[in-house]
């Protein structure tokens, strides 16, 4: 309950400590959050996303300035990869921001992927939470510099921003099979660069065909120019901060909050289920060395991937009937 | 599973621009599985308290070339503490004269590396006394 309080307050201390235990899947992290849950849903939670060194992180840092000039509190959340090989992580998000370290109105939190595919970390939505419930007005995640297929942001938030940049080929294919569904605003960022012009053409075309209806929300394309023109990159972020506040609006206008709660809610009850029925089997089957037996069962070709998971689930999931396919045949 | 990631961030204070030494190091502990916050350069001791606790870290690892460490790395010793984050612990390296090694651990800093140390060395230390309880 003490802790609930702290992190109401706005404790720092305590709000970070809760999203390492939530990283380290500390036992008594899942009761924190149990308490936290009813207080949160206050913020307007905004995701970052596009290719490596597009500039999201400059971009995070310029819109912290825009919010707090408008006197909002601002969280934020920064993802970089886990090394598949170490388990370490080199977090370097936050250099572009520290600028508003000392601000007590801003809170920056790096967080490493831990083998998570999605572009975030397993912990980003508990992550969010506590950033809600510390009574954040903004949220901002940046994601992993995304390929195609990193799309986990879109369920994490309410206003997903795809930054692009001009110049490098085939960026505008990459976005057609997955992120430029996910979009709410582009950001055609360094817009000092060569192939502006052509790349803003191709978004518009692209959107034009997208068959938006009319009372629907068309992504803006907006561009940044470059970082080190100070007084009209700020313009630029005032703007794009003006835009993310106007998709906020339209979201709450046409209900469209309620369906992107819905769609996050799912998600979270998914994972949660995952984490208290999978986790627990898969930790159980690994601590009786049945894992090792089963893979040397399929190594040898003495059972298959879908007979020995049936098997399992029949024993672990009683409550459940399942359906079970006879070896080799289909459920009809 | 259940076992605490060890969390470090290195910094660079003051006006210092020698930066191959900290970021040598950051990498050295990612390699090493830790996660690595880094600051850049010219930090306040101010900014780098207040990092150190947004990212709760278990370790400060601060890398001053300039000579002006005397001033820096007690400062962000004493703004831990003041915050109530003295269970952070705070280490050094870069170019120190030897002359200097009491009155910085006097002020707190637990172990101060010097060029030549070996990445194991530091790793080792790491590894031995940062041992974040879960
Ligand atoms: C390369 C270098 C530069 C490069 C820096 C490039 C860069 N981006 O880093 C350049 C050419 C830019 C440069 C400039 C200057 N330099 Co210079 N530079 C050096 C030099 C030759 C090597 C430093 C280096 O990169 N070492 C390699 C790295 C890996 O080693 P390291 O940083 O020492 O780190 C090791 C340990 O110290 C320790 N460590 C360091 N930090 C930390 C932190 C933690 C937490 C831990 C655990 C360990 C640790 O672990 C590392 C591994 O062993 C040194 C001389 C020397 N031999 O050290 C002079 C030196 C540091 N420079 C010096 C000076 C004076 C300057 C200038 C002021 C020169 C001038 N008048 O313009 C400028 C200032 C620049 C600035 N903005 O601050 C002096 C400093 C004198 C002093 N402190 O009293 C030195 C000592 C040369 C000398 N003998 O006079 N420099
Ligand atoms: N020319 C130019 N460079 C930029 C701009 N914004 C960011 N950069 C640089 O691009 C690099 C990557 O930026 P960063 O924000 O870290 O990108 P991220 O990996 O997407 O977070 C850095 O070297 C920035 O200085 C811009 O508007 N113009
Ligand atoms: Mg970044």
């Amino acid at each position: 309950m003490e802790n609930t309080k702290k992190i109401r307050e706005g404790s720092v201390r305590t709000a970070s400590r809760l999203i390492r235990n939530i990283e380290d899947r500390h036992p008594e992290a899942r009761a924190a959050i149990k308490k936290i849950f009813p207080h949160t849903g206050g913020a307007h939670i905004i995701g970052i996303t596009g290719s490596a060194g597009a500039g999201k992180s400059t971009l995070v840092d310029g819109l912290i300035s825009a919010f707090r000039k408008k006197n909002q509190t601002v969280g934020v959340l920064a993802i970089d990869p886990t090394s598949p090989f170490s388990g370490g992580a080199l977090l370097g998000d936050r250099i572009r921001m520290q600028k508003h370290a000392e601000d007590q109105g801003v809170f920056v939190r790096s967080l490493a992927t831990r083998g998570a595919m999605g572009g975030l970390s397993k912990a980003a939505g508990d992550a969010i939470h506590i950033l809600d419930a510390m009574g954040k007005d903004i949220i901002l995640v940046e994601t992993v510099g995304t390929g195609q297929q990193e799309v986990d942001i879109m369920h994490n938030s309410h206003t997903v921003i795809v930054v692009l940049v001009p110049g490098m080929g085939d960026e505008i294919q990459a976005i057609k099979a997955g992120i430029m569904e996910i979009a709410d605003i582009f950001v055609v960022n360094k817009a000092d660069h060569a192939g502006t012009a052509q790349l803003i053409r191709e978004l518009k075309n692209m959107l034009d065909m997208a068959h938006i209806p009319d009372d629907g929300w068309r992504p803006p394309v907006l561009t940044v120019g470059s970082a080190f023109e100070t007084a009209s990159f700020v313009e630029n972020l005032n703007i794009l901060s003006e835009k993310i506040a106007d998709h906020h609006q339209y979201l709450i206008h046409f209900n469209e909050l309620k369906n992107r709660l819905r769609r996050k809610t799912r998600v979270e009850i998914r994972d949660a289920l995952r984490s208290c029925i999978l986790d627990p089997v898969l930790a159980d089957l690994d601590a009786r060395g049945e894992l090792d037996r089963l893979t040397e069962l399929l190594i040898n070709k003495e059972s298959d991937p879908y007979t020995a998971a049936e098997e399992i689930a029949s024993r672990y999931l009683r409550k459940i009937p399942i359906k079970q396919t006879k070896k080799g045949g289909i459920v009809r | 599973m259940s076992e605490r990631k060890i969390r470090i961030m290195v910094a660079k204070p003051g006006l210092d621009g020698h930066d191959r030494g900290a970021r040598v190091l950051a990498r050295c502990f990612r390699d090493a599985g830790f996660e690595v916050i880094y600051t850049g350069c010219h930090q306040t001791p101010e900014q780098i308290a207040a990092s150190a606790i947004q990212e709760d870290v278990d370790l400060v690892g601060l890398s001053c070339l300039s000579g002006a460490h005397r001033y820096l790395f007690p400062r962000v010793v004493e703004l831990l503490k003041q915050q109530e984050a003295e269970d952070i612990c705070v280490i050094g390296g870069g170019i120190i004269p030897e002359a200097d090694f009491p009155m910085l651990y006097d002020a707190g800093i637990k172990a101060i590396f010097t060029p030549g140390a070996s990445l194991d060395s530091i790793v080792a230390w790491v590894r031995e006394n940062v041992r974040p309880d879960f």
